[in-house]
């Protein structure tokens, strides 16, 4: 055994644990003395043997307990019995899950107050001082351990030190090796954004390399293509390239919201936008087509605000301003929506006449 | 074979038992400290245990989970049970989270289970952290403790938002889009991971598979791990204790862990499992089915994440729209609060401990604790951070406060805008006034004792209130001043046992002497007092 610290004067004295007159609680508190423990108080939270107060407790713990089978049986008779299947409408189903929760809620809570009581108000209380011993180990393991480690450092260092050959041949083997272990882990995860000829960085579905080199129509979820008059004055659409999969999360940068605007709006929108090098023509009519992809997040910018002809993204609240060429104009986006250069084919639908000019969605660090 | 008889064989089976396993595994020492182990007891050091629980909870209900979840992105068109989105296009990792709702019995109720779970774990860590800070329980020798339990909030984000962006449906579609548009927003490198981590252009086909290697394996490893390890120092280190009669820097004053302790410790946890239970059955979250499958060009406004990750969503939306060009490169602003931001803030706060040992030059070890009261500028920094992270998580729900309280929705951005810079900066000046209100209060009471309400009318006329001092009093009758010990000072008179109890018992008036004053929850005992320990049992 360590040495005992013991400040208090009465520290009791070490006994013999075979002595047969020592109860149980004696050998019990030769242990707290070996382990520095010291008792203050440990008594009976009640007066005098089965009191009124102790009945009361006990008959409230078992009152507990037995709740807490209640709940448990009507859990299980709830979860074997009850329809729990999906149903349209109101249904005996609805109620499957709140009574799962509050069958096992009260049986769970009626056990653990049960053991709560059991343990606050039958089992005595308690004081008890331990001694705490903070830190360093003494001076002498210190300094025997802090040598055994430069020791070992030193057996290493000279058998390095003194064959030069080894130093290099180690330092020239063990890089590599190093290497050899992250490589494979993390080799075959990486991805170069820029490998493709069209990086999809770059390019949306509506770029016509994904069509065979034909313009792409501008179409519906369902992959119908649009005419004009399907977008009422005023109205908006939200399109997707009419290629396979176009409407599906694998274009997830070509939703493009369709915008068929008022004649003086419209007009504003066209000098704005013919004043800008990359946006002039870009127009049809009186229609536009936006990005739906927020230049910030990436969100779909998809509130439009027919008074004002702004588009909010719902995401982070940036604001653009349609009538000039969805710059922002509120919130954490710094870039203006790309605009898709509009046109109609000979059969009367709508086409892109090229891909976004600028680039779509969130900006990143070498965006052109 | 020789056949044993006799009933004093099989009562000695359990001591057989017991000296074989000592003979192979030298236990019997070792678990006699354990059974002894003294703990202190006080309610604020369960908010650990609440987040140590949730986590079982997680891993219990986590397991059955798995055994439905389909981790896959191939799409499938929806013949579930659940017919508003029949026939619908969706992966095969939303129709299997469909199905474990709608056609597993119970399913919903253990994916809402795991849920409410995941975020009582997270709002535990959190609450904890805040105790151990303002109480100064991190400083030496818990620096490590500290630096552990970042980390874990770090890692409970992260299985946090690898976990709802498993069922793949349209707000955590979003989730991931903004993630992957973080991702873009690092410099030089961000198109890299990005494309790394999702095997491709967002969404590719990868991420749920990826996801949910690292939500079910990697992320509760380094939980498991980290919280064996907490708890380990937490145990070697022996528990913080408040100030108090008999505590003091080197002992610990409490009771042993068995049976009390460890008792009062399974109570909880069926308290907190019941909670997590009604929570699960009576209050729906993350109704998947309602959001449909994500679509890129669909998103309804009120998206907001759990409320663990709307700070860094409200940093993001209050974030000015600054953009810097170098050259032909640009750097979002998306940049500075997801990625610059949630970074700092959950790393630069792990060397709080060194920095304030720097500063103070206290070098010693801390076994008590620190009433927040007593360290007025430790209170104020950090009601800054709690402000600074409650302002931001407000703003993470403004679209959602300028709707309910037709509030313009500008409005409500420049007032997150100012208040994260003005807000904190008042908060640490109101704080540190109410500690010093606090600190001048205990020692008024302790100089003059406290205030009984008795109005004496002196000869000359004059009125003064009867003080009835805390401690021994000098010739003239005034009160001798007290030395403040660290520790609640009693301020009212029913409080130094003057007035009859507080009623105690619902139908059943209980007649007690009233709590001790000087330490809730243990008797005062003064040392020449002591007795004979008995067994505590008549």
């Amino acid at each position: 055994m360590t040495t005992l610290h013991h400040d208090a004067p009465d520290a009791p004295e070490p006994v013999d644990v075979d002595d047969p007159r020592l109860s149980r609680f004696d050998v019990v508190k030769e242990g707290l003395r070996r382990d520095e423990i010291e008792i203050i108080t440990y008594e009976s939270q009640f007066q005098g043997n089965n009191s009124k107060a102790e009945k009361r407790v006990v008959r409230n713990i078992a009152l507990l307990f037995i709740l807490a089978g209640v709940a448990a049986f009507a859990f299980l008779g709830f979860y074997i019995f009850w329809p729990w299947r999906f149903e349209l409408g109101h249904t005996l189903s609805d109620y499957y899950t709140p009574l799962l929760g509050i069958s096992l809620g009260i049986a769970l809570f009626a056990v653990g107050f049960a053991i709560l009581a059991w343990a606050k108000k039958l089992l005595p209380h308690e004081v008890s001082i331990q001694a705490r011993h903070d830190g360093a180990s003494p001076t002498d393991e210190q300094k025997i351990t802090g040598q055994t480690m430069l020791f070992v450092g030193d057996e290493l260092n000279q058998g390095v030190q003194r064959r030069p050959l080894l130093k290099g041949a180690i330092g020239f083997g063990l890089a590599p090796i190093g290497l050899v272990a992250a490589a494979p882990l993390i080799g075959g995860l990486i991805e170069n954004p820029h490998k493709a000829e069209h990086p999809d960085l770059f390019t949306t579905g509506f770029s016509p390399a994904k069509n065979g080199g034909n313009l792409v129509r501008l179409t519906r979820d369902d992959g119908t293509p649009i005419r004009p008059e399907d977008v009422s004055t005023g109205g908006q659409m939200t399109v997707f390239p009419g290629i396979p999969h176009g409407a599906t999360n694998e274009y997830a940068d070509s939703p493009t919201l369709l915008i068929h605007l008022r004649a003086d709006d419209a007009e504003e929108t066209r000098n704005n936008a013919d004043a800008d090098r990359r946006n002039a023509g870009s127009m049809w009519g009186n229609y536009v087509a936006y990005s739906k992809i927020c230049t910030h997040a990436g969100c779909p910018a998809s509130l439009y605000e027919q008074q004002t002809n702004r588009l909010l993204c719902p995401c982070h609240q940036s604001q653009f301003l349609i009538t000039r060429n969805a710059q922002p104009i509120f919130g954490p986006a710094t870039r203006r929506l790309p605009m898709l250069p509009l046109g109609v084919d000979e059969e009367g639908y709508f086409v892109a006449t090229s891909d976004y000019k600028d680039t779509v969605g969130p900006d990143f660090w070498e965006r052109p | 074979m020789k056949r044993r008889t006799g009933k004093a064989d099989l009562q000695q089976a359990p001591v057989t038992f017991a000296k074989g396993v000592d003979e192979r595994f030298q236990a019997s020492t070792p678990l006699r400290a354990l059974l002894n182990k003294v703990f202190p007891d006080h309610w604020s050091f369960l908010l650990g245990e609440i987040a140590l629980f949730s986590f079982i909870i997680l891993l219990l209900t986590g397991v059955f989970l798995t055994l439905f979840f389909d981790p896959s992105m191939s799409e499938t068109a929806y013949e579930g049970a659940y017919p508003a989105l029949r026939g619908t296009e969706m992966s095969q990792a939303y129709a299997s989270s469909l199905h474990l709702s709608f056609e597993v019995r119970g399913g919903l109720f253990m994916r809402q289970m795991h849920h409410w779970a995941a975020l009582l774990f997270m709002a535990s860590i959190v609450v904890h952290m805040l105790r151990i800070f303002f109480t100064g329980a991190y400083r030496k020798p818990r620096e490590a403790n500290w630096v552990i339990g970042m980390a874990l909030f770090l890692l409970g984000f992260l299985a946090g938002f690898t976990g709802y962006s498993l069922p793949d449906d349209g707000l955590s579609g979003t989730g991931l889009r903004i993630a992957s548009a973080i991702m873009l927003s690092i410099p030089v490198v961000g198109t890299w991971i990005s494309a790394s981590i999702f095997g491709g252009e967002f969404p590719g086909h990868l991420i749920i598979g990826r996801f949910y290697i690292a939500h079910v394996l990697l992320i509760p490893g380094g939980l498991l791990a980290l919280i064996s390890v907490h708890l380990g120092l937490v145990f070697k280190q022996k528990h913080t204790q408040w100030p108090g009669p008999m505590r003091t820097n080197t002992n610990v004053v409490g009771e042993r862990m068995f049976p009390r302790y460890a008792l009062k410790q399974g109570g909880f946890f069926m308290a907190v499992f019941g909670t997590v239970a009604l929570l699960a059955g009576l209050f729906q979250i993350n109704p998947i089915w309602l959001f449909g499958p994500y679509r890129a060009s669909e998103v309804s406004s009120a998206s907001q994440p759990d409320w663990y990750v709307m700070f860094m969503d409200g940093l993001v939306r209050l974030m000015p729209n600054w953009q810097i060009y170098i050259g032909d490169y640009s750097l979002p602003p998306l940049f500075w609060p997801a990625v610059v931001g949630l970074g700092f803030f959950t790393t630069a706060p792990m060397a709080w401990p060194w920095l304030e040992a720097r500063k103070t030059g206290d070098k010693r070890i801390h076994n008590l604790l620190e009433r927040p009261r007593d360290n007025p500028e430790r209170v104020g920094i950090g009601s800054m951070a709690v402000t600074f992270f409650i302002w931001a998580t407000i703003s993470g729900g403004n679209d959602v406060i300028a709707d309910k309280f037709h509030i313009s929705l500008n409005a409500m951005t420049w007032a997150g805008r100012i208040g994260l810079i003005v807000l904190p900066a008042l908060a640490y000046f109101i704080a540190v006034r109410v500690c010093l209100g606090l600190q001048q209060h205990d020692r008024e009471v302790l100089a003059h004792g406290v205030e009984t309400g008795i109005i004496r009318r002196l000869p000359n006329g004059q009125f003064v209130e009867v003080h009835q001092p805390l401690g021994p009093v000098d010739e003239h009758g005034h009160p001798v001043p007290i030395e403040y010990g660290g520790w609640v000072v009693p301020k009212k008179m029913n409080r130094v046992g003057a007035l009859a109890p507080a009623v105690k018992g619902f139908f059943f008036p209980v007649e007690k002497p009233s709590e001790a004053p000087v330490s809730p929850g243990m008797p005062p005992v003064s040392g020449d007092t002591r007795e004979e320990i008995t067994s505590g049992r008549k």
